[in-house]
């Protein structure tokens, strides 16, 4: 039986569990992206979303951005580790430094006759997602928003013959003239 | 120029004295260009984990950057442990490890290891050298990565056609990274508001680890003045031991599991914490919500991870150790700041209470060698000599003992695996430290079990002709193991004899060494004497008592006023689930 006063119960003290969405303008060079997945496994930090390209070719950057959750306290080890690492350059916090835009596309393959496809159809319209391809019996669909628009539409397809999905996972940058 | 040839230059005009390695076939071009060069001086070890720990023991025994030379496969894999021991004490080390081709990485070749996905999680920065272009400025940067910031380790991963290849030789030369720029200047407003706090303070403390170590002798400088014109104690952590004189009256000693109890007492009670280069480890911190539950605690670090990452602390001060010792002491002085000197006086009387319980306190009529008077004596010994002595140690009890019992009065003469807790270092450390101090005397206390982990390194100790003396507190169990058997496992001892033991004279002697045997009390004295005059290295097996424990000790999961402080407590002291499940 636990000791009342063990380390492990003092630890699961509730403190909120936040959602953060960092923006990491990097180095574009061979093991970044190990570097930075490496240090969230090793630390068992959560990820919930990462995206990774290359923003400035002439400057050799990356830009990642990483959807993560955890406590206050967990957070902000996060950004001082990422902020660490020897070849990032910025580690910004989107979540608490103010509005920011978050964008996620996917592409939706829906197979189906009929009914089925004229509501596919339709929906696609209300979500304004584009067809990008078609058969007789099927669609692509793609479709850009915020996490919760994608997941809705996506919930939506499922009882019209959803096949296939593909997300990018979320891309986020700050509202306003400033930047990274 | 070849890029082997751009290797050993770049190690030279980095000030590169010493390197210690072993070779094999992906190496091959830059042990040929070693060769052919008498500036840089190469030491063979005789397994590369002892290549790393002997770059460490040089390294902090110095404070320069300790350099590694091994082949690819096998000899990158040996390193690792090293490597982890170097980043969790913030040592700074450039480790250069073979490759196989890069045609061929990737293709299971012979000797092939993913070195850089091994040691990625192990390192502050690894690099993979694919054009023989970026040869130079790798190495150059690679040096700036290991000893600035929060120093530590850094593996330049070479394949063996890079080496082969030409290319053009850049020197060092100072240079703006592109994205790494650690931050070592404390912002003026928090120097200020440090100060105010430690005016006001009734029951300060401070609380000093390996980071000021790091600093630089003058930050060790800045620190004592610091301390006595505060008039504040000061407790210190097992990496921070030697920043400040530990036989100083303001001094509490260690801090942590098996630190003090004034020490520890005067964690929990304080009421401003002044922490410096100290990262609040659970080594020190006990049982962490009931850690120094009424302090406001001022962290300095210049790594800012450390700072709010096991306990919350009130003013962060991100920044070099030395730059802000130096700014505190010199607003000290100049604002003319008075401590609280009748709360200071209140508070000293109340750890006079706690030292009067003498928790370092040990049988010394026992017809069998204490540890602890082991070390006592060899301190007393040491110090006799004369000489300047650096000690080095293994791990286990021998170890606390040893942080406890013996007395540190500058940095960077006290090797100690803190971190990582590595059994086997303390040997190839103290190869390292003898190379970099020939004429000091070099101790490295050591337990029997740890000895026997990197014992082939005693061939490396005669090749070079080190007069390293590996002072053995033989008590023929792990005897750290075994404590916590009693304590935690009802006495079962599980594996933790240490069963067919070598003769350690006859050992020393198969190795052109001095062999030493102390059984009783009596001969201790002649023993260590004798150690210590011999002109050579030399193996003292003491033969200590085989049940005594180290004591004072905070059970896993305890907090700071729960010491355990003898046998007698230990017998009744009940851990918890909880605490029994860590480490
Ligand atoms: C490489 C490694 N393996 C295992 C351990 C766990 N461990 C800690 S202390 C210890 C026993 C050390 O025995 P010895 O060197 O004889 O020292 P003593 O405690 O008896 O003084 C062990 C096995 C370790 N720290 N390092
Ligand atoms: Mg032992």
């Amino acid at each position: 039986m636990a000791n009342s006063s063990s380390v492990y119960e003092t630890q699961s003290r509730v403190d909120p569990i936040e959602r953060h969405t960092l923006a990491v303008l990097v180095d574009n060079e061979p093991g970044i992206l190990a570097r930075v997945a490496g240090l969230f496994s090793g630390r068992g930090y959560n990820i919930d979303s990462l995206t990774v390209a290359e923003t400035d070719h002439m400057a050799g950057l990356s830009r990642i951005t990483v959807v993560t959750t955890g406590t206050p306290m967990i957070i902000e080890q996060i950004k001082s580790q990422l902020g660490r690492l020897v070849p990032v350059h910025d580690v910004a916090d989107l979540t608490s430094e103010g509005p920011h835009v978050e964008r996620e596309l996917a592409l939706v393959k829906v197979a189906g006759r009929g009914e089925h496809r004229v509501e596919a159809l339709r929906t696609a319209d209300i979500f304004r997602a584009r067809a990008v391809d078609s058969t007789t019996e099927s669609f692509v669909f793609e479709i850009t928003g915020s996490s919760e628009k994608v997941d809705a539409f996506i919930d939506l397809m499922k009882p019209l013959g959803l096949v296939d999905v593909a997300r990018t996972g979320v891309v986020a940058i700050a509202r306003g003239a400033g930047g990274l | 120029m070849t890029g082997a040839a751009m290797v050993v230059r770049a190690l030279i005009d980095q000030g590169v004295e010493a390197v210690f390695g072993y070779p094999g076939g992906a190496v091959l071009p830059i042990y040929d260009e070693i060769f052919k060069q008498n500036q840089l001086k190469h030491y063979l070890v005789r397994q590369e984990g002892g290549a790393v720990h002997a770059a460490e023991g040089y390294a902090r025994s110095t404070g320069k950057t300790g350099v590694v030379l091994v082949t690819s496969g096998p000899g990158a894999t040996n390193a690792v442990t090293g490597l982890t021991d170097a980043l969790m004490d913030s040592i700074p080390i450039i480790c250069l490890t073979g490759q196989v081709p890069t045609h061929l990485i990737g293709n299971d070749a012979f000797q092939e290891a993913d070195t850089t996905g091994i040691t990625r999680p192990c390192t502050k920065h690894n690099y993979l050298v694919k054009d023989v272009n970026d040869l130079s400025r790798v190495m150059h940067e690679a040096f700036h990565v290991a000893r600035s910031g929060r120093p530590g380790p850094v593996v330049i991963d070479l394949p063996k056609d890079i080496q082969f290849a030409e290319g053009d030789y850049s020197k060092p030369e100072a240079f703006e990274h592109r994205s790494y720029r650690p931050k070592t200047e404390p912002e003026p407003a928090a120097i200020d508001e440090a100060l105010d706090l430690m005016a006001k303070a009734e029951r300060p403390l401070f609380y000093i680890g390996g980071g000021v170590i790091n600093a630089g002798p003058q930050a060790s400088a800045d620190l004592r003045s610091l301390v006595r014109s505060t008039g504040f104690p000061i407790t210190q952590t097992l990496m921070g031991l030697g920043a400040f004189p530990t036989d100083d009256k303001q001094s509490l000693g260690m801090v942590g599991m098996h630190g003090l109890y004034e020490s520890n007492m005067a964690m929990h009670d304080c009421d401003l914490m002044i922490a410096i280069g100290a990262r609040f480890d659970d080594r020190v911190t006990g049982r962490i919500d009931a850690f120094s539950p009424n302090s406001k605690k001022i962290h300095v670090d210049i790594d800012a991870s450390s700072i709010n990452k096991n306990v919350r602390v009130d003013l962060p001060i991100v920044a070099d150790a030395g730059r802000t010792l130096s700014l505190l002491l010199k607003g000290w002085r100049s604002r003319n700041l008075k401590v609280n000197a009748k709360a200071i006086d209140l508070w000293w009387r109340v750890i006079d209470k706690w030292r009067e319980r003498q928790c370092l306190t040990y049988d010394k009529t026992s017809k069998i060698i204490k540890p602890q008077l082991a070390l006592e004596l060899l301190q007393a010994a040491m110090e006799k000599s004369g000489r300047e002595y650096f000690v080095t140690t293994e791990v286990g009890q021998h170890q606390m003992w040893a942080a406890q019992f013996l007395q540190f009065r500058d940095p960077n003469r006290w090797m100690t695996s803190g971190g990582l807790g590595t059994m086997g270092y303390g040997l190839p450390a103290a190869t390292g430290v003898q190379v970099a101090h020939p004429d000091a005397l070099v101790v490295d206390v050591s337990g029997e079990a740890s000895f026997l982990m990197n014992m082939q390194e005693m061939s490396t100790i005669s090749q070079y002709k080190l007069p390293i003396k590996l002072f053995i507190l033989n008590n023929q169990w792990m005897g750290m193991v075994r404590q916590w058997q009693e304590l935690l496992h009802g006495s079962r001892y599980s594996e933790s004899y240490t069963d067919s033991l070598p003769d350690f004279i006859k050992l020393a002697e198969a190795f052109g060494w001095t062999g030493l045997i102390a059984n009783d009390p009596g001969e201790l004295e002649s023993v260590i004497d004798r150690m210590i005059q011999v002109d050579g290295p030399v193996i003292a097996d003491i033969r200590v008592d085989q049940k005594e424990n180290c004591f004072p000790m905070i059970p896993s999961g305890a907090a700071h006023n729960e010491m355990l402080m003898g046998p007698n407590a230990a017998q009744t002291a009940e851990v918890s689930d909880a605490g029994k499940a860590l480490v």
